[in-house]
């Protein structure tokens, strides 16, 4: 009796491979969908001119999400990635405009801005233990103020012009914008460290239990802090995209993008609670979102259904799972249950 | 004050007869101190910042906001957040102005029914996803607030109400003071007691704080935390529903933008207040103190003539300092509740 009732539940699973049933799995088919039917359906939407368009608006988000799904997988989470990037822009329009050094050492000065910023929240939450939640809403007021407190209200907009076009320059006619190669190599280098470092590996065991982490010899602290200062330095990277994208330094560069990123982080498939979500699955949420609200924008749809359709997305990808979890088991326990009563039936008549 | 209470419910009589140390080590000590010394100092440097028609507008600039971190306390207690908050306050304060249009000689009373259960009816949303699906809060309302956020965007359009389209009475709630104190203060506080009474001394109330702390425990011991947790959401639409009314009555123009952005100050002036964030301690009162002392940093900053580019970073450093002040307490209260019970045995 007892062996059926194993059977039952942990039968050997046949059918699809392990990596076409999981969740990455469905959000790429998800993706596909969208792409087809927006080629078949949205006027002008297959050409290399979206091509185009759709990755340099999607940079931004990409490149923060790799950092932040880390920091989410080790079960933490970082809200002052955009003013980080904002207080990056406004150092970068004052170096630039008070102090005439060269623009490559504007962006080395800069890039440590985020450094810096980065290692201040790692150092609050790790060395003193605070939540990150709460310390990162503080520091996403911090920084956004020190901002308005370097530039004022003003504006610097007088960049190189070579770097102003380099940062929306598209490679030869395939429309791929030239930035897309630094975005490549950022999410090669997140999704390596994620996936194939013991480092990396840690931050899943991690963000699953803290106390088994520290048991099985990971340094907790440690990694966290650095984790920290990785989404510190690329968010100021993309301030410096920021700034030379829109050729404009200002306090409020970047504004309100923590959410956009942390919904399509959650949307690729990363579990707010840690310990779950992978490199691959977060790049196709950020290209999800990025294409459709590409294609419903391009099919004349007003700007504020986009907003629903995000919002939508973002709790289908979390009630989703959660619900077919539950009807699933619904299903093995009734299945268990008959089996049980039929066992038990059979049995009293053998007897 | 309820990590006393419960403190002095356990605590043998010795450790109990000091009430002005009692006192002293309340939560919204440290909050009261800094709000009282931001006043005084500013008063200091600038004696109109006292005057009757400054402390009218201080008062009323605070308003809204107790009432956003009231119902936001509830939530946060029982170790959940609001995100969606700031969409409501829109959705209410533009349906406000959307019903005087329709119906001019609306009863006033009604509206803000309308508005409070309007309110209620999306916070439910919120708790009905929360606990049913089991998936974090901050997650839910983040994906609400843009859902919220588009609604009131395809709702309203480009269109704007203004205050002048509004019944005169209703205009009148934000102006018309009764002994100095305006009327829609008065509400804000009367929102505060009932909250802090409820919280600090009825069963549901105390519950929340019981699911705030350990979860799983407050179900083994028999609490429905399910239902709890949706009141709590309720509780907090409700709220922001009525700050969403007062909205409409304060300011010149509701329209499509509207409490956006206003999450995020809602859940810093919990944090100051000394709610922690993941749930089990803090009161309401303090959370009220919080959002006075938030807004109160503006008004101080202008009429001490500090560069208002100065304002945000001062309110991140605020956040911080409540943020550590609150875990240096924490970890005070374990080491004595440690040395007490290794006495006991």
């Amino acid at each position: 009796m007892s062996e059926t009732l194993i059977d039952t539940s942990a039968a050997p699973k046949r059918g699809l491979p392990r990596w076409l049933r999981g969740n990455d799995a469905i959000i790429f088919a998800v993706l596909l969908v969208v792409i087809l039917v927006s080629c078949i359906s949205v006027k002008n939407f297959a050409s290399t001119l979206t091509v185009g368009f759709l990755l340099i608006q999607i940079v931004p988000i990409i490149l923060i999400a790799m950092p932040m799904a880390l920091v989410i997988i080790s079960g933490e989470i970082d809200l002052s990635v955009a003013s980080t990037a904002g207080l990056t822009s406004a150092v970068m329009g004052v170096l630039w405009r008070d102090s005439g050094l060269d623009i490559g050492i504007v962006i080395v000065l800069c890039l440590l801005v985020g450094v810096a910023a980065g290692a201040f929240n790692g150092f609050l939450i790790t060395t003193l233990g605070l939540p990150s939640l709460a310390v990162t809403i503080g520091t996403l007021a911090l920084y956004r103020g020190l901002a308005l407190v370097v530039i004022g209200d003003g504006k610097v907009s007088n960049f190189p012009t070579w770097l102003t076009d380099l940062s929306t320059a598209k490679i030869g006619a395939t429309g791929i914008p030239v930035v897309m190669i630094l975005v490549l190599v950022v999410i090669a280098f997140f999704g390596v460290l994620l996936h194939f470092t013991p480092f990396g590996r840690g931050l899943y065991a991690l963000g699953f239990s803290k106390e088994a982490a520290t048991f099985v010899g990971i340094r907790v602290g440690h990694a966290k802090f650095w984790l920290f200062v990785a989404t510190g330095l690329v968010s100021s990277l993309v301030g410096v995209y920021w700034t030379l994208r829109f050729a404009s330094a200002g306090p409020d560069n970047a504004t309100g993008i923590e959410l956009s990123v942390i919904a399509a982080v959650l949307l690729g498939g990363v579990s707010i609670f840690g310990g779950k979500g992978t490199i691959p699955g977060v790049v196709a949420g950020v290209l999800l979102i990025g294409t459709l609200t590409y294609a419903l924008r391009l099919a004349k749809v007003p700007e504020t259904t986009l907003t629903i359709v995000t919002g939508a997305l973002l709790v289908i990808s979390v009630v989703g799972p959660s619900l077919t979890g539950w009807i699933r088991e619904r299903i093995r326990l009734a299945r268990v249950r008959r089996e049980v009563q039929r066992l038990s039936t059979s049995g009293h008549i053998s007897a | 004050m309820t990590t006393t209470t419960v403190l002095s419910e356990k605590t043998p009589a010795h450790e109990r007869r000091n009430p002005v140390a009692a006192f002293v080590r309340q939560r919204e000590i440290p909050v009261a101190a800094a709000l009282v010394a931001l006043v005084l100092i500013t008063f200091a440097i600038n004696p109109l910042f006292l005057s009757p028609q400054s402390v009218k507008d201080l008062l009323l600039n605070a308003t809204i906001m107790i009432i956003l971190a009231v119902g936001q306390a509830l939530v946060v207690i029982t170790r959940n957040v609001d995100l969606s908050i700031g969409s409501i306050v829109g959705l209410v304060a533009f349906g406000t102005g959307s019903l005087f249009n329709i119906a001019p000689g609306m009863p006033i009373p009604l509206v803000f029914l309308i508005g409070i259960v309007f309110g209620g009816l999306l916070g439910a949303v919120n708790g009905l996803l929360v606990t049913l699906a089991k998936v974090p809060a901050l997650v839910i309302t983040l994906g609400t607030m843009y859902i919220y956020r588009g609604i009131l965007s395809t709702w309203a359009g480009s269109k704007q109400y203004f205050s002048g389209d509004n019944p005169k009475e209703f205009g009148n709630l934000s102006v018309d003071t009764f002994f100095g104190f305006p009327i829609i203060t008065i509400m804000a506080v009367v929102v505060v007691v009932v909250v802090a009474v409820i919280l600090g001394f009825r069963r549901g109330g105390r519950d929340l704080y019981a699911i705030g702390s350990d979860p799983d425990a407050a179900k083994l011991f028999g609490i429905p935390t399910g239902r709890r947790v949706m009141a709590a959401f309720i509780a907090c639409g409700a709220l922001t529903g009525l700050a969403g009314i007062l909205y409409a009555s304060r300011y010149n123009s509701v329209g499509a933008l509207t409490g956006s952005g206003l999450e995020l100050d809602v859940v810093a002036a919990v944090v100051v207040g000394g709610v922690a964030i993941f749930g089990g301690s803090g009161t309401v009162v303090g959370a009220a103190i919080g959002a006075v002392l938030l807004s109160t940093i503006t008004s101080s900053l202008t009429a001490t003539r500090v560069d208002k580019f100065w304002q945000q970073a001062i309110v991140g450093v605020l956040i911080l300092a409540a943020i550590v002040i609150d875990r240096v307490v924490s970890i005070r209260n374990t080491r004595k509740l440690r040395v007490k019970e290794a006495r006991d045995v």
